[in-house]
């Protein structure tokens, strides 16, 4: 464990610590379809990241009252296992996973052709498993996917990464190291279309670094797009009569 | 506030308005409503701020006790941000525990104050891993006429830019100033159409299809971005929100916020 007070460098000839670019993406490894129960499923690792989304519905809305008569609503549950970080976590909601809970929410929302199904809801759940930065960008990635194999209609996916500036260097999908020590974090989710529909900031950065890391967090999605839409298609390309098919893995070495 | 119930007639009022460039109250795109700022009005509390933008007023208390920091920044002081979206404020609110709009603005006001350096954590140390400063920022809406992020974070950094230490009432020496080393500004705006729309009033937050709040510092740099509501949101967009953001924050700073 490295500590506090050390100063440590994020850099060693031009590669981070963990031997990635300035500019790379960690590993993605994607599953479609993992789980019995839920109408749509989605593994996803990112890095060190371990992420789960379900799908339910459209279904009934419980409790009534939450009903649109319009369109249906959408529920997205972020929660972190208590074993998922360093130090245990308290089991349960916290303030942080409520904020997580509705920006992500908000960022699979506007994608989702909620007219079709008045007065019903789409729930998506997200368990984070393991968690090293960027977790609520893994679950967004992972939900969309999920919605996508619940055959949820949707305008397009949803890709999310985040870019953040360590060391005066701005980088894109920041590590757990990178991020506690980093100095600034920038998630964004968009679609393959490059309309962006979460952007939060923290830290501080000059507009300049902002244009850079908004750039470099597009290209992430951009790549991000083509692996959730490859674990899409390779699962229901070679779909048999019967409608069931073999699990799809995508794995990418970006 | 996704389900303020407004009539359709009403967004589409706004909608025609906009498209000629036109606000309901008559104001600029880019113009905010008038702001008033009152400290010190709380004697119980160790800073505050009475807030009105346009009419949406916020109160905002700051309480300083000693107490245990966290294990793993043991000689750093604590800042605990909470907002209460009290029912006295607006119909749409209710009692009971802070819903996801409140824990939202808590820690989006909790961005802006600590992501600036705004205060120095580890001057709030009293003795390394054992007593610390624990810094309250609660943020008490009391009207809700729209943007309530911009109104509570102006209302915050004022509310600890007058604050003092009550150090002497913990045997811990002379009371002093909290010392604050930049001001955050949140700056507000809403997309709607194409139109970008700052300091949005209730309807124009109600009808809008995405909202973005940039904080920025004394030197013109940001320091925290929230987008909320669902809806797209285009690169360019950002960076005009941002630009004429820095402009507004650095009005607003000068106006109210010089020390």
């Amino acid at each position: 464990m490295i500590g506090m007070d050390e100063k440590l460098s994020f850099f060693k000839d031009g590669l981070r610590l963990d031997g990635r670019l300035p500019d790379e993406l960690r590993p993605i490894k994607v599953e479609v379809g993992v789980l019995a129960r839920a109408d749509g499923s989605c593994y996803m690792e990112m890095g060190d990241n371990k992420v789960i989304a379900a799908v339910y519905g459209p279904r009934e809305v419980h409790p009534r009252h939450l009903q649109e008569v319009t369109r249906a609503i959408v529920r997205y549950r972020y929660n972190m296992a208590s074993f998922s970080v360093e130090e245990r976590k308290r089991p349960g909601p916290d303030r942080r996973s409520y904020e997580v809970s509705k920006v992500s929410r908000e960022a699979l929302e506007p994608v989702i052709l909620t007219s079709y199904f008045p007065r019903s809801v789409v729930d998506v759940f997200v368990e984070v498993l393991q968690a090293d930065a960027g977790t609520r960008t893994a679950g967004i990635n992972a939900a969309s996917v999920a919605l996508a194999d619940a055959g949820i209609p949707m305008r397009s996916l949803i890709s999310s990464c985040a870019a953040g500036k360590v060391d005066g260097e701005i980088v894109l999908d920041p590590m757990k190291l990178e991020d506690n020590f980093g100095e600034a974090d920038v998630p964004i989710a968009m679609t393959p279309g490059g309309e962006i529909t979460l952007l939060q900031m923290d830290g501080r950065l000059s507009k300049e670094e902002l244009q850079r890391a908004l750039e470099l967090a597009k290209a992430g999605c951009q790549q991000i797009y083509e692996i959730q839409r490859k674990v899409l298609v390779d699962r229901y390309s070679h779909m048999d009569d019967a409608g069931s098919c073999d699990e799809a893995v995508a794995e990418e070495e970006i | 506030m996704s389900d303020v119930v407004m009539a359709e007639i009403r967004k589409d009022y706004l909608y025609h308005l906009m498209l000629k460039g036109e606000r309901a109250d008559g104001r600029a795109f880019d113009e905010y409503r008038e702001i008033s700022l009152e400290t010190g009005l709380i004697r119980k509390a160790d800073g505050s701020a009475l807030v009105r933008l346009g009419k949406t007023t916020v109160m905002v208390g700051v309480k300083i006790q000693p107490g245990e920091p966290f294990s793993d920044t043991p000689n750093k002081g604590v800042i605990i941000t909470n907002a209460e979206l009290v029912p006295l404020a607006s119909p749409n609110f209710e009692p009971g525990p802070p819903n996801e709009v409140g824990i939202e603005l808590a820690r989006v006001v909790d961005r802006g104050v600590r992501e600036s350096g705004a205060i120095d954590l580890e001057s709030l140390c009293i003795t390394p891993g054992e007593k610390v400063w624990i810094v309250f920022i609660d943020v008490h809406i009391l009207d809700d006429c729209g943007n309530l992020m911009d109104a509570s974070s102006l209302g915050a950094i004022a509310a600890l830019m007058t604050a003092t230490v009550p150090a002497a009432q913990y045997a811990l020496g002379e009371d002093y100033p909290l010392p604050v080393k930049d001001v955050p500004v949140a700056t507000t705006a809403v997309e709607f159409g194409d139109s970008v729309i700052f300091d949005p009033d209730t309807d124009e937050e109600s009808v809008a299809d995405t909202k973005l709040t940039v904080i920025t510092t004394a030197d013109g740099s940001i320091c925290g971005m929230q987008k909320s509501r669902p809806g797209f949101i285009s690169q360019d967009q950002i960076y005009r929100i941002v630009d004429i953001a820095c402009e507004r924050a650095k009005e607003i700073r000068e106006k109210f916020l010089e020390v």
